[in-house]
């Protein structure tokens, strides 16, 4: 899962709602983007994806170290690239598409694009300030007004609200309530405006999106540390293992036995492990996730989602492979 | 056809009766109270339309009680159930806010025959 995509603006309309309420909302063609390059912590020093935005056009004359940019991908140059986060947990490689269904209608969305440049602007229309009469013998209409005291302190304030140049900068809104994404078309609908002209390129994130959020790593920690003393209380333990068949009935619903099987080679794994006291845990938090990364790709899309989502669920398995794999030992 | 066109589509109503400027009519709205929906109607005189596609409106003015009430209606909301026309009035212009000034006999509209 990708944070986001690459879209653009290509106009605003209204809305009927179930309610029968009409709201405004802004249409943009997000996606299909392609990761062209990902960057990885220990080679470039951070870890993200390198997307490129899909167009009917590319680039007209592409360079031919461009070109060479993305053989990975396996696409002709494109206009825009930008880099976005992507949950740690899944393998994605160059030449991945990610399409507008990674947003579901209610979804929240950060909206990001360049605003319509507005040139040199006066106070009133750049800060809001009020201005001055228009009539009665007024001559102070839309002027600044005093910008300072005198002797002290003999200079204008750093910050002072001043005419300048204003608009055509980046722009961020917050928190965009998405309508609906349309998968076929790479529709994505937003209730609101959105910054930019129309044809405007944007870039449109998830809300509170981390790629720790979607790493199964990261939540486990905390978990499992309280679990851990009580998988020595008997009461505890058929909980667990009613949680592990789940997980395991998705991935292989022919086989039941298969349970066994994975299991195996975390007895190898979980070992040294166990031999020492069990304080020693963040080595079977690791060992973990290559578990729930081989599930993955067997499981279909939306399973998928429901499995990032309950992650509690997801949680059960480890106690009860331990547990099954000292039993193992013991038999 | 464009993008909006596309999305727009989708929500349009294919089914209006055509009505003209000038026409009297029974607007059906949907009321909804709590979970319980009804059908109120509101009759009167359609005094302007503007707009095209989903955003598209249209203005019915009424007098109850020698006061003027007029609703603006979104011509392709969920809320409009039908429009029926009761009488095609003649005008001579699209927008007839003139009939707001009148009163009594003199904001009667003619009727096209």
């Amino acid at each position: 899962m990708v944070e986001g995509l690459i879209g653009k603006k290509i106009g605003m309309t209204q809305s009927f709602d179930e309610g029968g309420n009409a709201s405004p909302v802004t249409i943009i063609k997000a996606g299909p983007c392609t990761v062209i390059q990902k960057k990885i912590n220990e080679k470039d020093g951070y870890t993200v994806l390198q997307l490129g935005f899909i167009e009917e056009k590319g680039l007209r004359k592409p360079s031919k170290p461009l070109v060479g940019h993305y053989v990975k991908s396996g696409i002709p140059p494109v206009k825009i690239l930008r880099e976005f986060q992507f949950a740690i947990n899944e393998e994605v490689k160059e030449g991945d598409q990610f399409f507008v269904d990674i947003f579901q209608a209610g979804d929240k969305v950060h909206v990001v694009g360049m605003s319509k440049g507005k040139g040199f602007a006066g106070v009133i229309k750049r800060w809001g300030f009020h201005g001055g009469k228009a009539t009665h013998g007024s001559m102070f209409h839309r002027r600044p007004g005093s910008v300072g005291a005198s002797a002290y302190p003999s200079r204008v304030v750093k910050g002072k609200k001043l005419p300048g140049h204003m608009g055509n900068e980046r722009v961020t809104i917050k928190n965009l309530t998405v309508v609906q994404a349309d998968k076929e078309n790479n529709l994505l609908v937003v209730k609101g405006a959105v910054p930019g002209a129309n044809g405007g390129y944007l870039l449109i994130k998830k809300a509170n999106f981390s790629p720790e959020s979607y790493k199964s790593e990261k939540p486990k920690p905390e978990e499992v540390k309280p679990e851990k003393p009580k998988t020595g209380e008997k009461p505890e333990q058929p909980k667990p293992e009613e949680k592990a068949k789940k997980p395991g009935a998705e991935a292989k619903p022919d086989k039941p036995k298969s349970e066994v099987e994975p299991e195996k080679p975390k007895t190898e794994e979980a070992k040294p492990e166990e031999s020492k006291p069990e304080d020693v845990k963040p080595e079977e938090i690791k060992a973990e996730p290559s578990k729930s990364e081989k599930l993955k790709p067997e499981e279909s899309k939306p399973e998928k989602d429901k499995a990032e989502q309950s992650k509690p669920v997801k949680s059960g398995p480890e106690p009860s492979e331990s547990e099954s794999s000292k039993e193992e030992k013991k038999e | 056809m464009t993008l909006i066109d596309l999305l727009e589509e989708k929500q349009l109503k294919k089914d209006i009766d055509t009505f003209k400027v000038g026409d009297t009519v029974n607007v059906h709205v949907i009321i909804r109270e709590g979970d319980k929906e009804r059908v109120q109607i509101f009759r009167g005189d359609v005094i302007a339309k503007r707009g095209s596609g989903l955003g598209a409106t249209f203005t019915v003015r009424k007098v109850t009680f020698g006061v003027g009430v007029e609703r603006i209606f979104p011509l392709h909301s969920k809320m409009i159930k039908k429009i029926e026309v009761v009488r095609h009035g003649k005008t001579r212009r699209a927008k007839l806010y003139y009939l707001r000034k009148l009163k009594g006999k003199a904001a009667r509209l003619k009727e096209q025959k």
